[in-house]
């Protein structure tokens, strides 16, 4: 350890002031809450000077509280919707503003941020730094769809202001990228601009039940009748909290649109599709995504629409069928319920010569210490990450287990 | 002629025998065709130019180049605008127009993997058939190559409903700088760590070459209506597009051109029947996959613009006048040639609330400096081209043209814009770049560079001025300012103040 939690404390306190650490955790190891970025880059400066081990948190509802640290840094103290221009579609928001109250700030405006990522109680920075999409991202597309801009405190502490407030944007390059999705390999982030939507006037979801299989075929067909619904799940019953697997498609836009989308997608998909009540549909796509983190594993894995069958049988194969939304529209599957590191890195292994990229969500810290959250990369690929990380990060603050330790 | 001469002829002499004599360009009037892109103010003729036949030879000249340490610029079509496929004088321009091939379509998942060299359009036409096309589409999509729009992140006019070219990019086979050849991202589109094609896109070929491309192609929509409203003040036109993008409508195009372009237009042969007497045309197009949601969303739209003073609101009755309309916009560019020897096609970014403002803004501006200025541009997107028309003969309009785009820049800026929405940096706009980021911002942005590029032989110049940057020095955490960039930084400075 490179300082005692008191000397931590100290320093932490002369430069942010009392309030500024939180509470301690039994080993004594301080929990901080910048209140500013720049007191962000105060803490990672002075960690990179010290050789302390930082640990980043949003509200603390994702990262494991033993995660090994001399630090914990977390956001939650940042919380502020700084800017909302709902007639200019972009929201500045800082990281640790929790994802649902932003959504009902918007709705208020009559606008809304078109994601629909798992997790209770998660802030914003949380969703974007683990590029977490929901089931909306068949129609809207990932995390780095909506992130316009991101303000990005390096490893050592340097505030870089990546992207802007605009939605086309080819100034520089895209920097936002590398906040969202890497899991705070590169810095914390502290702010985003969100780009927003009008709330669609209507919002419909349709359900089938019956085989996986037949499922998964009826999905596709939608997709080859040129439907893009805004969401297109498959979902094992324990998911869906039905008896059988579950189709469940969404419709969203202006009343004639989505009428037009929902009878197409009736044709093409050769099933019945039953359409749920607006409460009903609100409480299923709730009762779905609150599984994914019943479980003390989460995982997706990216899937081409017609290897979701294969995607789905090695997944049922290394671990189980508990938890699954299968993203017939979106390229992926999310997997929650409970295993050991030596089957996920089975899984992880068959997966990979079938070009299906493996991310580790959500874990115990021992689990995501052990298989990482990306784990082996490609050829060639590891070396251009870790000449990034060396870029950000030089004095390896950052708690983040990326790779697998073996 | 190449720098060291010596080393950069036994370089040659060894791609020559990678890619045939025929392919190595180094007479003065063959290279004088890679002199120049889009961007009428620059002028530079490179070392040689390599023609590659293939992906291999493509991968084996960088190798060559990389062991050399000789710089080398990437070139599509040539078609940009920012003047990034252009050297500094000397380079060696690797041309990929050979690399044309699709490689793969695979209708079922939407998806398909060209060579950097195809041209655009060429992709929709062949994915046509099976009911998909690629929807980004810049103006010059029947020239310009997927190559090309990954390094530049093009756009278009239907970007605004369907993204622009890094939302349809899913895999990338490059080959780095030093000649590692390496794929990122995967064709589901979920990556393998951290959004290493997301960072590619658009990073105007100064991280390497993309040698394959796998896209998502999107469905062609079954139902499509296009109007055209015109407008008696700008203001009133750009009113109306916040009108139609608050309502929650998504259209799939929303276009603006002011007098100047259309009148410039109508006396063309892509005379499209815009109204002459108009300050300024929309054009709104809504598609989806039926009609009656289609004709119920244009018949919205029309009620919409007409409440923000449309004088008259024109629907496409077939596809023949929509084909009309779109040329009329399309072809805007080339129409604007007419007007002067030379067109600056400028690109810069507002938010939407901001476009009636700046609008008035560019008009002033226009008048201060003396200078012709026409509007053709992506209102949707609050992405603005105010066209610059002068003769490049004259050095004193030169500088007024120069300026006049500085004060652009500076204005779209300070209404929390861009620089540049879809056309890149290149050379041209890399003095602008301190004018959107800070010194540590930029130095981000370099040291990304380096991780990619660590000898700064790609495209050397481009996208970051390296004068405005605080030096990131490593382990050590010092900082050191280092001068800002000199003439050209005062060129700004001048016009700021």
């Amino acid at each position: 350890m490179a300082g005692t939690g008191l000397t931590i404390v100290r320093r932490v306190r002369s430069m942010l002031g009392p309030d500024a650490v939180v509470d301690t955790d039994a080993s004594g190891m301080p929990r901080v809450a910048p209140r500013a970025e720049e007191g962000v880059a105060l803490v990672l400066q002075a960690a990179a000077a010290e050789g302390w081990r930082v640990r980043i948190e949003g509200r603390g509802s994702w990262v494991p509280a033993d995660a090994p640290a001399d630090l914990a840094l977390t956001t939650r103290a940042l919380a502020r919707v700084t800017r909302l221009d709902a007639a200019d579609l972009v929201a500045t928001v800082e990281a640790g503003v929790a994802w649902g109250d932003l959504q009902r700030a918007l709705a208020d405006q009559g606008v809304w941020v078109a994601a629909d990522p798992p997790g209770e109680g998660r802030s914003v920075g949380s969703v974007v730094a683990t590029g977490t999409a929901g089931p909306l991202r068949s129609g809207f597309g990932a995390v780095r769809e909506h992130v316009l801009g991101a303000t990005l405190v390096t490893g050592e502490g340097r505030i870089v202001r990546a992207g802007g407030r605009v939605v086309k944007n080819v100034a520089g390059y895209d920097l936002t990228k590398l906040a969202t999705g890497s899991f705070g390999s590169f810095g914390v982030v502290t702010s985003v601009n969100l780009r927003l939507r009008a709330v669609p006037r209507a919002d419909l979801t349709l359900l089938g039940e019956g085989e996986r299989d037949a499922l998964l075929d009826a999905a596709r067909a939608m997709l080859e009748a040129g439907i893009t619904p805004a969401s297109l799940e498959v979902l094992s019953p324990l998911a869906a909290g039905r008896d059988s697997w579950t189709l469940a498609v969404r419709c969203v836009g202006s009343a004639p649109a989505v009428e037009a989308d929902a009878q197409a997608a009736g044709g093409a998909s050769q099933i019945p599709l039953a359409p749920l009540e607006a409460v009903e549909a609100g409480r299923f796509w709730r009762r779905a995504l609150a599984g994914a983190t019943a479980s003390p594993v989460t995982l997706r894995m990216g899937a081409l629409a017609t290897a979701m069958d294969d995607a789905l049988d090695l997944v049922l194969h290394h671990l189980d069928e508990h938890w699954i939304m299968a993203g017939v529209g979106a390229g992926g599957l999310r997997w929650s319920g409970d295993a050991p590191a030596d089957r996920i890195r089975l899984l992880r292994h068959a997966a990979a010569p079938r070009e299906m990229p493996l991310t580790l969500e959500r874990a115990p810290w021992a689990l995501r210490a052990q298989v990482g959250y990306f784990g082996a990369y490609r050829e060639g690929v590891g070396q251009l990450v870790g000449a990034l990380k060396d870029a950000f990060d030089p004095a390896g603050v950052l708690v983040v287990p990326i790779a697998d330790e073996r | 002629m190449l720098k060291r001469d010596a080393v950069a002829r036994q370089a040659l002499d060894a791609i020559a025998a990678i890619v045939g004599s025929r392919w190595v360009r180094q007479a003065p009037a063959e290279l004088e065709t890679f002199a120049s892109d889009g961007l009428p103010t620059r002028h530079t003729r490179p070392g040689a130019v390599i023609l590659p036949g293939s992906r291999d030879e493509l991968i084996r000249t960088v190798r060559v180049l990389a062991h050399q340490g000789i710089p080398f610029v990437a070139r599509g079509a040539g078609t940009g605008l920012s003047g990034g496929a252009v050297g500094d004088g000397g380079e060696v321009v690797l041309a990929l127009t050979r690399l044309n091939r699709i490689l793969a379509i695979d209708p079922a998942n939407r998806r398909a993997t060209v060579e950097p060299g195809v041209v655009n359009v060429r992709l929709s036409e062949a994915t046509r058939p099976h009911g998909l096309h690629y929807a980004p589409d810049p103006s010059s999509q029947t020239a310009c190559t997927i190559g090309g729009n990954v390094a530049e992140n093009a756009g278009g006019p239907h970007c605004l409903k369907y993204g622009v070219t890094s939302s349809h990019v899913l895999e990338l086979e490059v080959v780095l700088p030093d000649g590692k050849s390496l794929v990122l991202g995967s064709a589901g589109g979920e990556a393998w760590g951290p959004d290493l094609v997301g960072v590619f896109v658009g990073s105007e070929g100064t991280f390497g070459i993309a040698t394959r491309i796998t896209v998502r192609l999107v469905p062609l929509p079954r139902a499509v209506r296009t109007l055209l409203a015109d407008f008696a003040s700008i203001r009133q036109a750009s009113e109306a597009v916040s009108g139609v993008i608050a309502s929650g409508l998504v259209p799939a195009a929303l276009e603006m051109m002011d007098r100047n372009c259309v009148r410039v237009v109508e006396d063309s042969i892509y005379a499209a029947g815009y109204p002459t007497d108009a300050a300024a045309v929309l054009i709104v197009e809504l598609d989806g996959v039926a009609e009656a949601a289609v004709a119920a969303e244009a018949a919205e739209v029309e009620r919409l613009v007409r409440a923000h003073g449309a004088r008259g609101v024109r629907a496409a009755a077939d596809e023949r006048e929509r084909a009309r309309l779109w040329q009329g916009r399309k072809k805007a560019f080339g129409a604007l040639g007419r007007l002067s020897p030379n067109l600056l096609v400028q690109d810069a970014v507002v938010p939407r609330t901001a476009l009636p403002d700046i609008l008035d803004r560019v008009g002033a501006i226009a008048a201060e400096f003396g200078v012709t200025v026409s509007n053709v541009f992506h209102a949707g997107d609050g992405n603005l081209h105010p066209n610059i028309s002068f003769d490049a003969r004259d050095p004193q309009e030169v500088t007024r043209v120069e300026r006049a785009s500085a004060a652009i820049m500076q204005a779209c800026v300070a209404a929390g814009g861009t620089i540049t929405g879809e056309h890149g940096v290149g050379s041209d706009k890399v003095h602008y770049m301190p004018l959107v980021f800070d010194p540590d911002t930029l130095a981000a942005m370099r040291a990304v560079r380096r991780a990619f590029d660590p000898a700064e032989l790609a495209n050397p110049g481009k996208v970051v001025p390296v004068h405005a940057c605080r030096e990131w020095t490593g382990l050590s955490g010092r900082r050191r300012e280092t001068v800002r960039d000199g003439e050209r930084r005062r060129e700004i400075e001048r016009v700021e103040a």
